[in-house]
């Protein structure tokens, strides 16, 4: 099968003011197959939601992408035209955001905001597009899709504005999705919901997704595979089952870890402390070596003194770290 | 012994006038009950919506129920004077999910400690500035970061300096109101670690507002189970976790993601 996405050693910086730069991705590679759900794993200032903005070249203006490409259905992103990536945002590439109530439109009803998209990429009459939006809206909200057209966002609440978001980016059946942190302020019970619409979408439509987050737990029973980014490295990156359940990382053995699981014993380990990982703030940059290595409970020699490449373990897992030869 | 806070048959009522200007009465909370013993920890856990918060606002004092009481260190703080409940104010403390949202972002680490002292008509300058450093240090936060402002902590940092900030005025109760949803989770676990040691240091009682039901296990000697306002399940964390009486704390487990898939449902749209 081939690869629907092949983004190839990434490498992107943002220029501070003063001349310095920070180096926010740092050869990022990883190859994603139609219909597939890569998570991408990561916690703040780890570069994944760069990643999700370089893919379709919306960094801001002092983002730098300094090398590397994004095959998209065979065509690099990266050299593409201003007009050719126009073509392809919100058409063939979608983005959904953390925050619903911030990316939608406060003043607009639910299913103009809907038509919008399908009128900026369509050049079907109105009527055409008017249907459309009825049936992307009814797919998502079933009996409930009339009411929820004529709403504002304000009227929504939290799960029923990202099924919005979701059908503005599912209108015009684009082949891959990319979500930034979409359930993030949701609660739970929505959260889980949320999760039920992605998978049913990639079931029933087909569609890759690259879904960003920050809790390894969502990812489990749901992504298929999973990339863990630290320092804009990708630490880790397997299938979804091996990586959540026997990680290889130092980092990632250390994030799971540092989890409370419920009902786990309870009695004797409650009030015990949870591992936590030593704070990131304390490290200095720009660094060399191991980007984790401040952090590292198993810190070595060789980790000070130069990156370590990745190392295949078989069955598509790739980690970075000198344990495994690097 | 006298529990540090007891709620009892809470009712906060609120009014709002709908799209035809017709006056509705929402019951945020319903008649809700609960102690809460000194240097124990309390989790309340519901859905959105289900008046956690507005629990948490009526114990801090920031607004007042509507009928039902609230005894705290022995007096009755909702029959209270304005004036008495001034003095009360200090030794109930709450922090907030977003650390970035409650923190002023134009003050500096010192200004943010230094204000609820400056507010309570505390001492010199000299024993302030004093005061604010032991603070940092309680909460692990070094004292170089005294000038910095909050957009240039990390989130872990700013949450601590919130902690911090509530700790100015030796509060008896502190409520976290999902003081560690909005960190990342390696961050949520030093938080956590942080908040036992200040409990084990300070005999701190806490009251622990949250949807996470894995860290209200992790944390928390007893549960509330709350929906639409009222109080639905109650017991020792281990016992209501692991032997769910009621369908909507099921489902509150049934919805909390685990990172062993077996134990989860099926996804359904």
């Amino acid at each position: 099968m081939v690869p629907i996405l092949e983004v190839q050693d990434l490498h992107v910086s943002y220029s501070l003011p003063g001349g310095a730069s920070y180096t926010a991705l740092a050869g990022v590679r990883f190859q994603l197959m139609p219909g597939e759900i890569l998570g991408v794993l990561g916690e703040s200032g780890s570069g994944k939601s760069t990643l999700a903005a370089s893919l379709l070249k919306l960094l801001p203006s002092n983002g730098n992408i300094s090398k590397g490409s994004v095959l998209f259905e065979g065509k690099d992103l990266l050299c593409a035209s201003d007009g050719e990536l126009e073509a392809i945002r919100g058409k063939r590439i979608s983005l959904v955001y953390q925050e619903p109530s911030v990316a939608l439109h406060p003043a607009l009803r639910a299913s103009e905001q809907v038509f919008h998209v399908l009128a900026a990429h369509e050049s079907a009459g109105k009527s055409t597009l008017r249907q459309k939006t009825r049936q992307v809206l009814a797919s998502l909200f079933l009996e409930e899709a009339d009411r929820i057209s004529s709403s504002y966002p304000h009227q929504l609440s939290g799960g029923q504005r990202q099924r919005v978001l979701i059908a503005q980016a599912i209108a015009c059946g684009p082949s891959l999705l990319i979500a930034d942190e979409p359930t993030a302020s949701l609660d739970p019970t929505t959260q889980m919901e949320i999760l039920g619409v992605f998978r049913t979408l990639r079931d029933e439509l087909g569609l890759a997704m690259i879904f960003i987050t920050h809790n390894p737990a969502l990812l489990a029973g749901f992504a298929d595979r999973v990339l863990v980014l630290y320092g804009g490295r990708v630490a880790e990156l397997g299938p979804a089952r091996t990586v959540l359940s026997s990680p290889k990382h130092p980092y990632t053995q250390a994030l799971l870890q540092s989890m409370p699981q419920i009902l786990e014993g309870t009695a004797n380990k409650r009030k015990t402390k949870l591992r936590a990982i030593g704070d990131s703030s304390a490290i200095p940059l720009p660094f060399e070596g191991c980007v984790f290595e401040p952090r590292c409970p198993e810190r070595m020699e060789d980790c000070r003194k130069r990156e370590p490449a990745l190392v295949n373990l078989g069955e598509s897992h790739t980690v970075s770290c000198f344990k495994y030869g690097g | 012994m006298q529990p540090l806070l007891k709620v009892e048959r809470v009712v906060k009522a609120y009014s709002s006038k709908n799209v035809a200007g017709a006056r509705e009465k929402l019951l945020a909370l319903d008649g809700v009950s609960f102690e809460v013993a000194q240097g124990g920890t309390l989790a309340i856990v519901g859905e959105s919506g289900s008046g956690k918060s507005t629990l948490g606002s009526c114990i801090s004092c920031l607004e007042i129920p509507t009928s039902g009481s609230i005894w705290f260190e022995g007096r009755d703080i909702v029959a209270l004077a304005e004036s008495e409940r001034r003095k009360v104010r200090p030794r109930i403390q709450l922090i907030f999910q977003d650390p970035s949202n409650s923190l002023n972002p134009r003050w500096s680490v010192e200004e943010i400690l230094l204000e609820p002292l400056t507010l309570q008509g505390k001492p010199k300058q000299e024993k302030m500035r004093q005061r604010a450093v032991a603070l940092m240090t309680e909460v692990g936060l070094s004292a170089e970061l005294f000038q910095r402002l909050p957009a240039q902590l990390s989130g872990g940092q700013r949450q601590r300096l919130a902690i911090a900030r509530a700790l100015a005025l030796e509060p008896k109760l502190l409520i976290l109101d999902e003081a560690l949803s909005a960190l990342d989770c390696s961050v949520q676990a030093q938080i956590a670690n942080l908040l036992m040691e200040l409990q084990r240091t300070l005999a701190m009682t806490y009251l622990f507002i949250t949807h996470d039901l894995a860290m209200a296990a992790h944390l928390a000697d007893e549960i509330v189970v709350m929906n639409r306002g009222r109080v639905v399940e109650q017991g020792p964390a281990e016992k209501v976790l692991r032997h769910p009486k009621e369908e909507i704390t099921r489902h509150l487990l049934a919805a909390m993601p685990s990172l062993d898939s077996a134990a989860r449902p099926p996804l359904e749209l």
